[in-house]
């Protein structure tokens, strides 16, 4: 039973309107941020007003919707958007990533490849990936009509230079389709291979910022290099302590006072069902 | 006073339905898509082109068309977006007849690409698999499009908008209740 008293997704058609043109225009030009007309919605700033809002555009009474923050179904964020769209949309929610049509995400990628009937859509707190170097958001929008990206490539440079290594974990900024530079939230490095040549659609929603972009299927995604210190996907070298996946990327549990540590996978669909196919685990 | 003829049986979910075909379309370039709602839109206009003017077009997007009176005190009434007499300033521009030259329609700035045109080409028929050969963003290897009816000398046309990238128009291409998009981001070739 839905909310009674709001519209199918919570928002109104005009503002669905607004978003959905924002979305085509976003996925016939590969990564360049699109402005538009973020509402404010019933939750605050940085838990996914952005997210929210392309999930919303999206949704229909078919879709199921699966949300994850920082690979994991069950936290606070992940269960009350899934609340939400519960209540005023009356959908299908999910935990298993395969069942999903629509997955909303925090900061991180499924690990099980995603399918050519699905959508991943990210939850993005600072779109622009030079805003750390350039501040002014006139400037940054001329470097990128200009595809001037020097200034990203010297930050790199200057990582190695001083410490020998590109120092960047996450957000770790990638070409998309070698035209626009872009910023894939906050997911760990580790995951942008995962956004090279992807099969399914991958939506960007800024809600603070107030921009939309996005990578539609099968489109190249480089993450920025140089010839000498290529690109290399940072995991912890563990094992999950549940499961044993020596594949999957891991959270770090401090398990007592006295300097005790566990590695878990941050996927817990994944890790779920590893324990539950131990034919896979034993793999 | 002529009668007007309904628009989506159900404003909310037939606009979703619609828009999410579109959306299919326009991240698999070249692939059919099948509008599921059924409107009876006047002619010339064909279901597709008519769900997708009442799913994106609203009072901020002007349009440009050449459909006749009919179509145009439809889409005024059901959308209600402004009706341009020049294509240049329309944010959509429908073609049921001659299609207009791409150059005609806006096709963005460099600092704001999105603001160029989409045309809604209403052509005589689309099938997959054979015909053109397109490749690009959305497309894993190549995906092959017949579009019937297409504009003389639309490939040259197209490989000038193209070029123009990030800027350029974008085309939807509807054909009864079948619509396939041509994002500027798309390359084609005679097939």
């Amino acid at each position: 039973m839905t909310e009674a008293g709001y519209n199918f997704a919570y928002l109104d058609e005009a503002t669905k309107r607004m978003i959905r043109r924002a979305i085509l225009k976003a996925v016939a030009i590969p990564g360049h941020q699109i402005p538009f007309g973020a509402r404010e919605m019933p939750l605050p700033y940085g838990w996914g007003t952005g997210g929210i809002q392309v999930t919303a555009a999206l949704l229909g009474p078919q879709d199921v919707l699966k949300v994850i923050d920082q690979g994991a179904d069950d936290t606070t964020n992940a269960v009350s958007i899934r609340r939400f769209f519960t209540r005023v949309a009356g959908i299908a929610t999910t935990e298993s990533t395969g069942e999903a049509s629509i997955i909303q995400t925090r900061h991180r990628i499924p690990e099980k490849p995603l399918a050519e009937n699905q959508i991943l859509v990210y939850q993005v707190p600072q779109p622009e990936p030079l805003f750390k170097l350039e501040p002014r958001r006139a400037e940054t929008r001329r470097l990128h009509a200009l595809a001037d990206y020097g200034l990203m490539h010297v930050r790199l440079y200057e990582d190695i230079a001083r410490l020998g290594h590109i120092a960047k974990a996450y957000d770790y900024p990638v070409m998309v389709n070698e035209r626009y530079l872009m910023s894939p939230s906050p997911i760990p490095a580790f995951d942008n291979p995962k956004l090279h040549q992807m099969a399914a659609l991958q939506l960007f929603g800024a809600g603070r910022e107030k921009r939309i972009y996005a990578v539609p299927p099968y489109t190249p995604v480089r993450s920025l290099d140089f010839e000498d210190h290529p690109f290399r996907p940072i995991r912890a070298p563990h094992a999950c302590a549940i499961c044993g996946s020596t594949t999957s990327y891991l959270d770090e549990l401090v398990t007592d006072d006295a300097g005790g540590r566990a590695f878990i996978c941050s996927d817990t669909d994944y890790c779920q069902e590893r324990q539950e196919t131990p034919k896979v685990a034993a793999q | 006073m002529t009668q007007l003829s309904p628009g989506f049986a159900d404003p909310v979910l037939d606009a979703q339905a619609s828009f999410r075909a579109i959306l299919d379309a326009m991240s698999r370039p070249g692939r059919i898509q099948r509008i599921a709602a059924r409107i009876t839109p006047p002619a010339p206009l064909c279901t597709a082109a008519g769900a997708a003017l009442l799913s994106l077009a609203d009072a901020d997007t002007p349009l440009w068309l050449d459909a006749g009176a009919g179509v145009a005190e439809w889409l005024r009434f059901h959308c209600g977006a402004p009706i341009t007499g020049d294509i240049g300033s329309a944010r959509f521009a429908l073609a049921c007849g001659a299609a207009p030259s791409l150059e005609a329609l806006d096709v963005g700035t460099d600092e704001d690409p999105q603001l160029g045109a989409t045309l809604i080409l209403q052509v005589a028929g689309l099938v997959a698999g054979v015909g053109w050969c397109l490749t690009g963003p959305g497309i894993q290897n190549e995906h092959r499009l017949r579009v019937l009816g297409a504009p003389a000398d639309f490939i040259t046309a197209w490989a000038q908008n193209h070029a123009l990238f990030p800027r350029g128009v974008d085309v939807l291409l509807c054909a009864g209740d079948s619509i396939a998009a041509l994002p500027r981001s798309v390359t084609i070739a005679e097939g």
